[in-house]
């Protein structure tokens, strides 16, 4: 559970999970095990079609619940089932508690749910007096060590067996072993005691079905079989999020559900309860069945045009299982009762804004959980959003507000960025490397070398060297971005004479400025929308065939944010739609539209490995143009370890948390040292910032470049 | 290869990947013959992999001790059939129960049962249990040895979808999708079979008739 205070509190924490060495080994192993399990279970499925589906559904469902909780309550009621609506987490514990009390029961034994987890079902419980005992293994373990779930699907995965057979020991009374075999055993027979004695069953449910008034519910251990089967009261309490029209939209939930979330077919027991079942304990051979359906701000969810797209949350658990920041510090870090991507979201909704404050900071926009989303969320833009709504309540911290103020004005920012060129005069090394970390940051950020500002502007450049070419076959615009004009102008420089050499005519537009990304990601979204029309302001749309950016993440937020962040002004919108149509990367234009050839470039046979910024391989989904073109461009490359995964720059996020990004930046050279390489290459200026600077302080001969620099340096064209 | 033979070919493969034991049969003693050889070879109680004299404690330890000999629980079968079974385990000292599973809830040897239809595409039985002994059968047991006629495969879980819903509207139902043996991974991510339910899924595919 999420207790800092502040920022500061919040990292400490983090750093403990950090220091954690069996919490990191564990999900490491998770992380890469994970995908390769993903993969499989969908392999020859249409994922994208079967995601947009659910989505779809779920969408109408959510618009209908109204209606649908009408007709599964109607239809459950007419089966014998007690149907109780709560509105918050509170009243849903006492209706059960209530319920308990009404039916004489005792003693209680639970099947995993999250929503009771999200309701503290089990304290409410245990202060009215009743024994409640957790069957699912992980959910029991820790009942009994007072803590929290670390995984929506795996709630113990944070503890060792050694951890698990002391436990044991203390439970049973006597000296269990570490062995996972008979730790499993122990708890089957310790738990079945406790199945017997019980009077009163909780379980959730996974789909509550309107069309049958009956619900189902997915499990592998067969836990909630007997708890749903052995008690003669069984109550079972589910989000309104829950409720579908027909089963056949659950059963196309189940396809994707365990498949997502553990690379499973299908779980071991999918169990579908309509009606009251038969219960021979029962004085009249009928179990007591009760329904409690839990709003808990879930219809004010479902009104905002935005957020109510998280009711397509079928908690499954992978936006947890790709995170890169989850996989370094753990579910008790990453979410306060809801974990992962959309329990940041989960948490300000249902527990509160300082519950999430700092946690919705805590995301490093890499898109990955956005890309497995069994409902297909925009799951990072949701956080944003919410870090912006945050800041517009309780007030914006001065590094946001100032950033926002420059990016507002091209001018100042430039003028403020050319400044910094004399600035650094004193520090700046000639390997392009600043000697010493400047005041403003902290020995945390000494774990990759910041570069310096370049002498002269791309801009600048530009004015003096723009190409002419005669006879255009394409014209485009260059959109630069703040790193590549001021910081990296060889990149954009490498283009420039590659595209002049294929005659492509170019455009730059002057009063273009910085994307506006950083801004965004620091929740500010007002100086967001400024900065965007001022560079839609700057392009003309219909006058180039393609807008070419050599920066990832410019060229994602370009073509998806900006239509979004001028949605209410019609005539902008427009522009931005036509705007967006244009933006392409770098890579694929080369590679896709120029359609370059081996034979055009010289074989250097030199070993190259790639770094696929997360912005170009999920926010544009280009996989196979920058591994062509290193192909073409007369290299030799290299498959590196986990390509895709992010290199902790993030932007802002590494100003940050110092920690996580060195974390991250850590595990990514360790991959592409083993690769033996000698050049590392992508596509993404704010990665090449982060992977060089790494490269340097850990005293790496690797070389760090743009895709574009190599293509040049091995055109046979000049 | 015909389309049933390739839904059939398709069923045998998932239901292995899950660690179900697959085996064809041309009669229904067969299935019966199956049961009593599998009951025999059976070591008396699986509960106990971590050895009866690994401590518990007092009450589970208790209710282990209620299990004195190897139980075959078959409720819900034909009469001919039921009979048939109850005959050769008696021959071979078991006992064979079609109700009163409340009473053997520490667990029972081996659980027999007939599904309604098998999903090829994940290796799925589809068991109808309104009957509370005959979902005990299915949970309570070390093994459950489950029976599905050949021709009752279908491709996946949509195949089944009308069935499905023309019993659960004759409510109460309570219907289950079960595929290969009760599991979980939850200790250190390891997987370990029969954490709560079956530690063991035999599919007998009896030939058409």
């Amino acid at each position: 559970m999420q207790k800092a205070d502040n920022l500061k509190e919040y990292r400490k924490e983090l750093q403990e999970s950090l220091d954690n060495e069996f919490l990191r080994t564990t999900l490491d192993n998770f992380a890469v095990a994970y995908k390769a399990g993903r993969a499989n279970a969908f392999k020859g499925m249409d994922v994208r079609s079967l995601i947009d589906d659910i989505a779809c559904s779920k969408d109408a469902a959510g618009e209908n619940f109204e209606a649908l909780y009408k007709e599964f309550k109607e239809n459950a009621e007419a089966a014998g089932i007690h149907v109780h609506f709560a509105k918050t987490g509170d009243e849903a514990n006492q209706i059960i508690a209530q319920i308990a009390k009404d039916s004489d029961c005792k003693k209680i034994v639970k099947s995993k749910s999250m929503t009771a987890e999200e309701t503290l079902l089990n304290h409410d419980l245990e202060d009215a007096g009743l024994e409640v005992t957790e069957t699912d293994l992980g959910e029991w373990i820790i009942q009994l060590r007072h803590e929290g779930p670390s995984h929506m699907v795996m709630p113990a995965i944070h503890l060792s067996r050694y951890q698990v057979g002391d436990l044991f020991t203390e439970v049973t009374g006597s000296k269990q072993d570490a062995e996972i075999e008979k730790l499993v055993k122990v708890a089957r027979r310790e738990l079945r005691q406790k199945y017997v004695e019980a009077d009163m069953g909780i379980t959730g449910a996974n789909f509550a079905v309107a069309e049958t008034g009956g619900i189902g519910l997915v499990t592998n251990e067969g836990n909630a079989r007997l708890v749903s089967t052995l008690p003669r009261v069984h109550v079972a309490l589910m989000g309104i999020d829950k409720l579908l029209p027909n089963l056949h939209d659950a059963l196309r939930i189940l396809k994707a559900l365990p498949r997502n979330a553990t690379g499973q077919q299908i779980t071991s027991y999918v169990t579908w309860i309509t009606g009251a079942n038969e219960c021979l304990s029962a004085e009249d051979g009928k179990k007591e069945i009760h329904y409690v359906i839990l709003d808990n701000g879930r219809s004010e969810l479902l009104k905002d045009s935005l957020f109510s797209q998280v009711n397509r949350c079928v908690r499954c658990g992978a936006c947890a299982n790709v995170c890169p920041v989850y996989r370094l510090v753990g579910g008790h870090k990453m979410g306060h009762i809801y974990i992962g991507a959309i329990g940041l979201i989960l948490t300000y909704f249902f527990h509160g804004k300082d519950k999430a404050k700092n946690l919705v900071q805590n995301c490093i926009n890499c898109e990955a959980c956005k890309d497995v989303c069994a409902g297909g969320i925009d799951l990072p833009r949701l956080i944003k959003e919410i870090h912006a709504r945050i800041q517009d309540e309780d007030g914006h911290p001065l590094p946001s507000v100032l950033l926002s103020k420059v990016l507002r004005n091209r001018k100042l920012f430039h003028t403020l960025l050319r400044t910094a060129k004399w600035g650094q005069k004193p520090v700046a090394e000639k390997d392009g490397f600043i000697r010493h970390l400047p005041m403003i940051f902290s020995k945390e950020h000494s774990f990759r070398a910041l570069p310096t500002i370049a002498e002269k502007p791309f801009r600048d450049w530009w004015k003096d060297n723009r190409p002419e070419v005669k006879k255009p076959k394409l014209r485009v615009a260059l959109f630069s971005g703040c790193v590549q004009d001021f910081v990296y102008p060889e990149q954009m420089q490498a283009a420039v004479e590659l595209f002049a050499a294929n005659n492509v005519s170019m455009e730059y537009p002057m009063e273009q400025s910085c994307c506006g990304l950083p801004v965004q990601m620091m929740g500010e979204m007002e100086a967001s929308r400024d900065v965007a029309k001022q560079n839609l302001r700057a392009f003309e749309p219909d006058a180039y065939d393609y807008i070419i950016t050599l920066c990832a993440s410019c060229a994602a937020h370009l073509k998806h944010n900006y239509p979004k962040l001028v949605m209410d002004r019609p005539a902008l919108k427009y522009r931005a739609d036509a705007f967006a149509d244009k933006i392409i990367d770098y890579s694929s234009f080369v590679n896709d539209v120029l359609k370059v050839k081996k034979v055009d470039f010289n074989e250097s046979k030199e070993k190259a490995t790639y770094h696929a910024p997360c912005h170009l391989c999920r926010g544009l989904e280009v996989h196979d143009a920058p591994r062509q073109l290193i192909e073409k461009g007369g290299m030799e490359y290299v498959e590196c370890a986990e390509e895709e995964v992010c290199c902790g720059f993030g932007g802002t996020f590494s100003m940050k948390f110092p920690e996580l990004s060195a974390e991250l930046l850590n595990k990514k050279l360790t991959n592409v040292e083993e690769t033996g390489a000698t050049t590392l290459l992508t596509d993404c200026p704010g990665c090449i910032m982060q992977l060089r600077g790494g490269l340097k302080t850990r005293g790496s001969k690797i070389k760090v470049r743009h895709v574009s620099e190599v293509l040049a340096d091995n055109s046979k064209k000049k | 290869m015909s389309s049933k033979d390739t839904l059939y070919q398709t069923f045998v493969e998932k239901a292995e990947l899950v660690s179900a034991f697959v085996t064809n049969i041309d009669s229904e003693e067969a299935a019966v013959d199956y049961v009593i050889n599998l009951c025999d070879k059976k070591e008396a109680c699986q509960l106990l992999a971590s050895g009866c004299e690994a401590d518990l404690s007092e009450k589970a330890e208790t209710l282990c001790d209620a299990k004195q000999t190897k139980v075959i629980a078959a409720p819900g079968l034909k009469s001919d059939l039921y009979e048939t079974l109850a005959a050769k385990s008696k021959k071979s000292g078991f006992d064979c129960i079609d109700s009163g599973m409340r009473k053997h809830l520490a667990g029972i040897d081996i659980g027999f049962t007939i599904a309604e239809y098998g999903i090829a595409d994940t290796g799925t039985m589809m068991v109808d249990c309104p009957s509370e002994e005959l979902r005990l059968a299915t949970m309570v047991s070390e093994y459950h040895v489950c029976v599905v006629p050949k021709s009752k495969i279908r491709a996946n879980t949509y195949g089944v979808e009308k069935m499905m819903l023309t019993r659960m509207k004759k409510t109460p139902n309570y219907l289950a999708f079960i595929t290969g043996a009760s599991r979980t991974a939850d200790i250190e991510r390891v997987l370990a079979l029969g954490v709560h339910g079956p530690l063991e899924l035999h599919i007998l595919i009896l030939e058409d008739q």
